[in-house]
């Protein structure tokens, strides 16, 4: 049962590699199948609670344990809800796209591949077999920016390869020297078992660091932009919204697990600081590029950073008695849940980029102008997912960040609010710089020069953008399944 | 000094010129030569610590992940390697230049 997630998605990964010509067909089959499954591990979830099996009966330390709470069932349907709609836009995308056979030929395998791989990582309870998956992950991720035409897809690409091997060694070389300090690969079992001393700090350090270079959290964000921009849209969106979010789900699994012992308040602020200085320069790099595509890359930057002010929120709640009830809970809830909702705000972006792009041939942020008369929906899909972005409400940005908000206050940490505020204003000026491109009346000259585009397109990417929006009405749900299996006492 | 650290030693001196070369080598394929330089360091560093007293044996977990931390690193250089020749055949250039960051 709680294998189905990672099985079907490299079944199909498998049969679209040889069923070349039908390959649109059997990969959004295989989405259909593997979001069902998703939704049954959740609602299983949901109904008993935590999860867990052994792999072929083999108990840990010896066996891997692939586990189930809350967070990963919610995660699970994050990334069904994100690459269902992807692939529906990818069949009419890759049809249009002429000359892209190639490109098409290789996002099927690909995706699906990526796709069990982010499973796996959801529900692995080992870090061993959290490093296979993802480098499983990675490795599909990198050959997907490869697959365009664009020879700066390849540049980025090769830059991608290179910092996630480095990225990937370090991690191995952390789980090495957890090994060898306490003898087991399982995380329960060595978060039981941590004391502060030096190889449990540099260990840490080590997976911290690669984890930190695979979500591109600044400094180390140099090679997200190029590798995000260069590839086909569809590509753009799995990556931005899904690949991302895995490795700070990661991140977020082995602090509050494995490295809670060791979780000290000062390492959590200087993830803040980081995060922080993410969404300044993310947001005004953003501001300042002439490319659609580049643009919403580097709001991923941006984007990034709200992710890790959960860190010294939730950090300080830990180490503060009482506080995980009085701010650690709305931290952890707001963290994950602008995580969900940037996922699915992001991937709804890129999408409306490609949109746009297959209309217009160019993503010249200039050039759009006028084309909300042509593309309504498309527009409208952009224009919900920039608010969900910016934190407006009704939004599932907004309940995110108002969640994020009061955990600051709640602990005293005001300075991270803030930073949340300037970036929300950093955001809408990006957001309402497109927009306004778009609404313009200036370029009705484009009558003639657009192609047609698949309706599925746009209506693809503008249900992601609706599911953004419903997450901010419907926040009951999506929290109390989150609750199963929170990591630090205070229920 | 134990057997263990003159290991321990030894994966930490991997690691580190793999991590030199992987920052100075302006080559792609010394770039992704010096990133397996690092796994060796890595690898090294887990079979030194399959290493038990007593009856003295090797645990058999650490020989485990090494095999598949292998085929991960192999797969992963041949994949860059891949990436690599098609740059150059297209590009004529070995190196990544900084106009790709920007």
């Amino acid at each position: 049962m709680i294998l189905t997630p990672i099985l079907l998605p490299l079944i199909g990964a498998f049969l679209t590699f040889i069923t070349r010509r039908s390959a649109p067909l059997i990969g959004t089959a295989t989405a259909a199948l593997t979001a069902a499954s998703s939704i049954g591990v959740a609602w299983t979830v949901g109904r008993r609670g935590f999860l867990s099996y052994p792999l072929g009966d083999w108990a840990a330390p010896v066996g891997i344990a692939l586990r189930a709470d809350g967070l990963s069932a919610v995660m699970l349907l994050t990334s069904a809800s994100v690459v269902l709609p992807v692939c529906v836009y990818a069949v009419g995308y890759f049809r249009k796209q002429a000359g892209e056979a190639h490109a098409a030929a290789g996002f099927w395998p690909l995706a699906l591949l990526l796709w069990g791989g982010l499973n796996g990582l959801f529900l692995s309870g080992d870090v061993f077999n959290l490093y296979v998956v993802l480098e499983l992950m990675t490795l599909a991720a990198v050959a997907l920016v490869a697959i365009g035409s664009e020879e700066s897809g390849l540049a980025a690409a090769m830059r991608y390869l290179l910092a996630a091997f480095l990225a990937s060694m370090f991690y191995l070389l952390g789980v090495a020297l957890l090994y060898g300090a306490y003898g087991t690969l399982d995380m329960a079992m060595l978060g039981a078992r941590l004391v502060p001393e030096p190889a449990a700090y540099l260990a840490a350090a080590l997976i911290a660091g690669a984890l930190a270079l695979k979500t591109a959290l600044f400094p180390l964000h140099f090679w997200l932009p190029r590798a995000h921009a260069a590839a086909p849209a569809p590509v753009s969106a799995l990556l931005s919204s899904l690949v991302v979010t895995g490795s700070f789900y990661l991140f977020l699994r082995l602090w509050t697990s494995v490295f809670a012992p060791i979780a000290s308040v000062s390492a959590g602020q200087l993830l803040g600081i980081l995060g922080s200085t993410a969404i300044v320069w993310g947001s005004l790099q953003a501001l300042r590029q002439q490319h659609l595509k580049v643009m919403i890359a580097y709001s991923t930057v941006a984007q990034v950073g709200y992710l890790f002010l959960l860190f010294p929120l939730v950090t300080s709640a830990m180490a503060t008695a009482g506080g995980a009830d009085a701010w650690g809970v709305s931290a952890w809830n707001g963290g994950v849940y602008h995580a969900i909702s940037h996922a699915l705000a992001k991937a709804a972006m890129f999408l409306a980029a490609g949109t746009i792009v297959q209309a217009l041939g160019s993503d010249r942020i200039v050039g759009i102008s006028g084309i909300a008369r042509q593309l309504p929906v498309t527009t409208y899909a952009f224009g919900i997912a920039g608010m969900t972005l910016i934190g407006l409400p009704p939004s599932g940005g907004f309940v995110a960040k108002w969640l994020l908000l009061s955990a600051a206050f709640a602990s005293g940490q005001w300075w991270w609010a803030i930073v949340m505020l300037l970036g929300g204003i950093l955001t809408a000026g990006y957001v309402f710089l497109v927009l306004g491109q778009e609404l313009s009346q200036a370029g009705s000259d484009h009558d003639v020069e657009m192609k047609p585009v698949p309706r599925s397109m746009e209506y693809a990417a503008f249900a992601l953008a609706f599911a953004a929006l419903v997450l901010g009405l419907r926040v009951t749900e999506p929290l109390e399944l989150l609750r199963i299996g929170f990591p630090f006492g205070g229920s | 000094m134990t057997t263990f650290a003159i290991y321990a030693i030894g994966a930490a001196a991997l690691v580190a010129a793999g991590v030199h070369g992987a920052l100075t080598r302006p080559h792609l394929v010394q770039k992704i030569l010096s990133m397996n330089v690092i796994g060796g360091g890595v690898f090294l560093l887990l079979i030194a610590l399959a290493y038990r007293e007593g009856p003295a044996f090797a645990d058999p977990l650490p020989q485990a992940l090494v095999l598949t931390g292998i085929v991960v690193a192999v797969s992963v250089s041949a994949f860059g390697v891949a990436i690599a020749r098609r740059l150059h055949a297209r590009m004529g250039r070995s190196g990544l230049t900084e106009g790709d960051l920007e």
